[in-house]
């Protein structure tokens, strides 16, 4: 079952980008982790990343750093996370873990992807897990009907994009040579990222790393099949952290108007 | 013995190694695999690289049997005496290499990442030799804790770069340095200070301080006409012992590599990755590191901050896993208990990470004076950087040895 691919059909025959926001678990604490993905998800996400936090998150910027810090510091656990995802994963729109490879590792490979696919995931993103690295892996979450999600680069080469050609789900487009953060300017490569990854690939092209207000919502939506939002969503949390649930609401609810907009004008 | 030519195509030294970074990373990986490899196999570059380490680094370094330390444990003890090079530490030796080959592929900045100061200083001078500027990310408790070392870094022209994400030292530094290399990945040369990261870092950087292990080969048979029973080294990241061992991983000689055992391996407050062996991945590669049961990379502890890191170089891995070295660890007050005797017995101030290596020669008197051992220690770096601390801890804790 495609789930993934299905979200982002579903938008593409309302004429539109699809909605990928990202939370951190955790993050005020774990418990509000229900209430955020029932905001999104009313708010009109298609698709939900949900970071597991960890201590070294070398592809992440400040605020995503900030919030894994603090969520680990409440003594967030992966099997919690796991239990909170179980009880809500039925009721929202394909949830995908994003983490890093040694909490996975740690955890085993095996064992993280059944306890994952038992807890109705669809898959994972891992930023450190470049392709060539991850036969194993890739392999592993299949078997369970996870997709690892692969992901592109602008300094990627084409030998890398037409490997990921065999992937699953969708491919996450990174915008910009960097890290994870909220951004003035929407890169002026991303057009140039998503046709040269659709020369090689058949999947869904979704665009993050930068993404912070609905006008950039608006452009990288113009050319890529999925807009992710995550670092200006959790910054939104932090900053309203007593009515965090109302918060995520608006500003999702705010991104997919500017995609639903984009739909209606094209 | 293990004589598996390392790491193989992709970066593995048996399971451990690895490139485990961004994808965005992938072809700077490769081109700088591919550029390496091009510079070792050219006599120009290798020659260019021979005359600095002659004639700005002070190579070679000698080797000398330490004899009153010698005569007072009852067997032979020589010292590689990496605490002359320039800058007073083995570093230098790749951070030259490293900064040549920078230049060599027309790249305009450098980074680097350091702990106490030590691998900054020592890329800050290769930096400021070929005229480059030099960025290094240090960690904010760092930055306070060796204020002298943040100081002779500006002094070499380097800008340094306080970090306060997570436990504000080495770990975090490398995180940041490789989140600034991810950004600027098209003109910049990251300068990493260990065997460690992602391939082809700990090839290069154990090929550059192989020079090391060269040297001692060919004296140690000079000065005593018979090769070493033991070659201790201390082990952080694992430079300096990875850079001894290496051209003597063929010989019958024993390889015995020192952790920092902190406060106690049983403690939990110590920085003895190859003690608890768990594999992970940080940094770039696999090997093994300290970790919750989450693989939340856990703080390291070590009165040396040349040895407080959390995890171990993938070959030093692969090295444990296969027998060919044996890894043993030795305490704070054991280390700075070594750094008073060794100062005393041979008018020579090591360096708190070499200290380590020496304690345990000391530790192990007994038996290796019962088998007639002839060990090399591998004196890695000079200890005047340590003598401030050592001063407060001392007097803090009113040991007065000074008194």
């Amino acid at each position: 079952m495609d789930r993934i691919g299905q979200a982002f059909r579903d938008a593409r025959e309302e004429g539109r980008s699809a909605l990928i926001p990202y939370v951190t678990a955790g993050f005020p604490t774990l418990d509000r982790l229900p209430g955020l993905v029932k905001a999104l998800t009313r708010a009109g996400a298609d698709v939900i990343e949900i970071g597991i936090p960890f201590s070294d998150p070398l592809a992440d910027g400040p605020v995503l750093q900030r919030a894994a810090t603090e969520a680990l510091e409440a003594g967030t656990r992966i099997r919690d996370i796991l239990r909170v995802v179980s009880e809500i994963a039925a009721e929202a729109p394909p949830l995908v873990f994003l983490t890093y490879i040694n909490p996975v590792f740690r955890y085993g490979v095996e064992a993280f992807a059944r306890d994952s696919a038992a807890a109705g995931v669809a898959g994972w993103i891992i930023p450190d897990l470049p392709w060539l690295e991850s036969r194993a892996v890739r392999d592993t979450a299949s078997q369970h009907g996870l997709a690892l999600i692969p992901l592109a680069a602008p300094t990627s080469t084409d030998q890398h994009l037409k490997a990921i050609a065999r992937g699953q789900g969708f491919v996450y487009g990174v915008s910009v040579t960097g890290v994870t953060g909220v951004r003035e300017a929407v890169d002026t490569g991303v057009e140039t990222l998503v046709e040269r990854v659709k020369t090689y690939v058949g999947l869904p092209v979704a665009v993050g790393f930068g993404i912070s207000t609905p006008d950039q919502a608006r452009e990288v939506g113009r050319v890529a099949d999925g807009v992710i939002v995550g670092s200006a969503l959790v910054k939104t949390i932090a900053e309203h952290r007593d009515t965090a649930e109302d918060a995520a609401y608006q500003f999702v609810r705010g991104l997919r108007e500017a995609l639903d907009n984009l739909a209606a004008k094209a | 013995m293990a004589t598996k030519r390392v790491p193989d195509q992709r970066g593995r030294f048996g399971p451990f190694g690895g490139r485990y970074v961004p994808e965005t990373l992938m072809p700077a990986l490769d081109a700088l695999t591919r550029q390496y490899q091009e510079a070792r196999r050219d006599p120009g570059f290798r020659r260019e690289l021979e005359l600095l380490l002659k004639d700005y680094v002070g190579r070679p370094t000698p080797l000398r049997r330490a004899d009153q330390m010698s005569q007072a444990l009852g067997f032979d003890v020589f010292l590689k005496r990496e605490d002359l090079n320039h800058t007073g530490a083995h570093k230098i030796n790749n951070t030259v290499g490293q900064v040549l080959l920078a230049r060599r592929m027309g790249k305009t900045r450098i980074i680097a990442e350091t702990g106490a100061g030590q691998h900054g200083v020592a890329t800050a001078t290769a930096a400021a030799l070929f005229g480059l500027k030099a960025e290094i990310y240090m960690g904010s408790e760092d930055v306070r804790r060796q204020a002298l070392n943040v100081y002779r870094m500006k002094l070499l022209g380097a800008e340094v770069h306080p970090v306060e994400s997570g436990t504000r030292t080495l770990k975090d530094a490398t995180n940041e340095a490789i989140r600034d290399w991810v950004t600027n990945v098209r003109d910049t040369f990251y300068v990493i200070g260990s065997v460690v990261g992602p391939h082809p870092y700990p090839m290069m950087v154990r090929d550059f301080q192989s020079v090391i292990g060269k040297e001692a080969r060919r004296q140690i048979l000079k000065v005593s006409g018979e090769m070493p029973t033991h070659i201790v080294a201390s082990v952080g990241g694992g430079s300096n012992s990875m850079g001894i061992f290496y051209p003597f991983r063929h010989d019958p000689v024993q390889l015995i590599g020192v952790e920092a055992a902190g406060e106690g391996v049983e403690t939990g407050r110590h920085a003895a990755s190859i003690q608890v062996a768990e594999p992970g991945i940080l940094h770039g590669s696999l090997s093994y590191l300290l970790q919750d049961a989450d693989g939340q990379i856990q703080p390291a502890h070590s009165i040396s901050a040349g040895l407080d890191y959390p995890g171990v170089g993938p070959e030093h891995a692969y090295l444990h896993h296969t027998g060919r070295a044996q890894y043993v660890a030795i305490r704070d007050d054991q280390a700075l208990a070594a750094f008073h005797q060794l100062s005393q017995w041979e008018g020579i101030i090591p360096a708190l990470e070499s200290a380590h290596a020496v304690a345990w020669v000391i530790d192990q008197a007994e038996r290796l004076k019962a088998e007639a051992a002839r060990v090399l220690i591998n004196l890695s770096g000079r200890g005047d950087k340590d003598v401030d601390q050592v001063f407060q801890y001392e007097t803090e804790k009113g040991v007065g040895r000074h008194g």
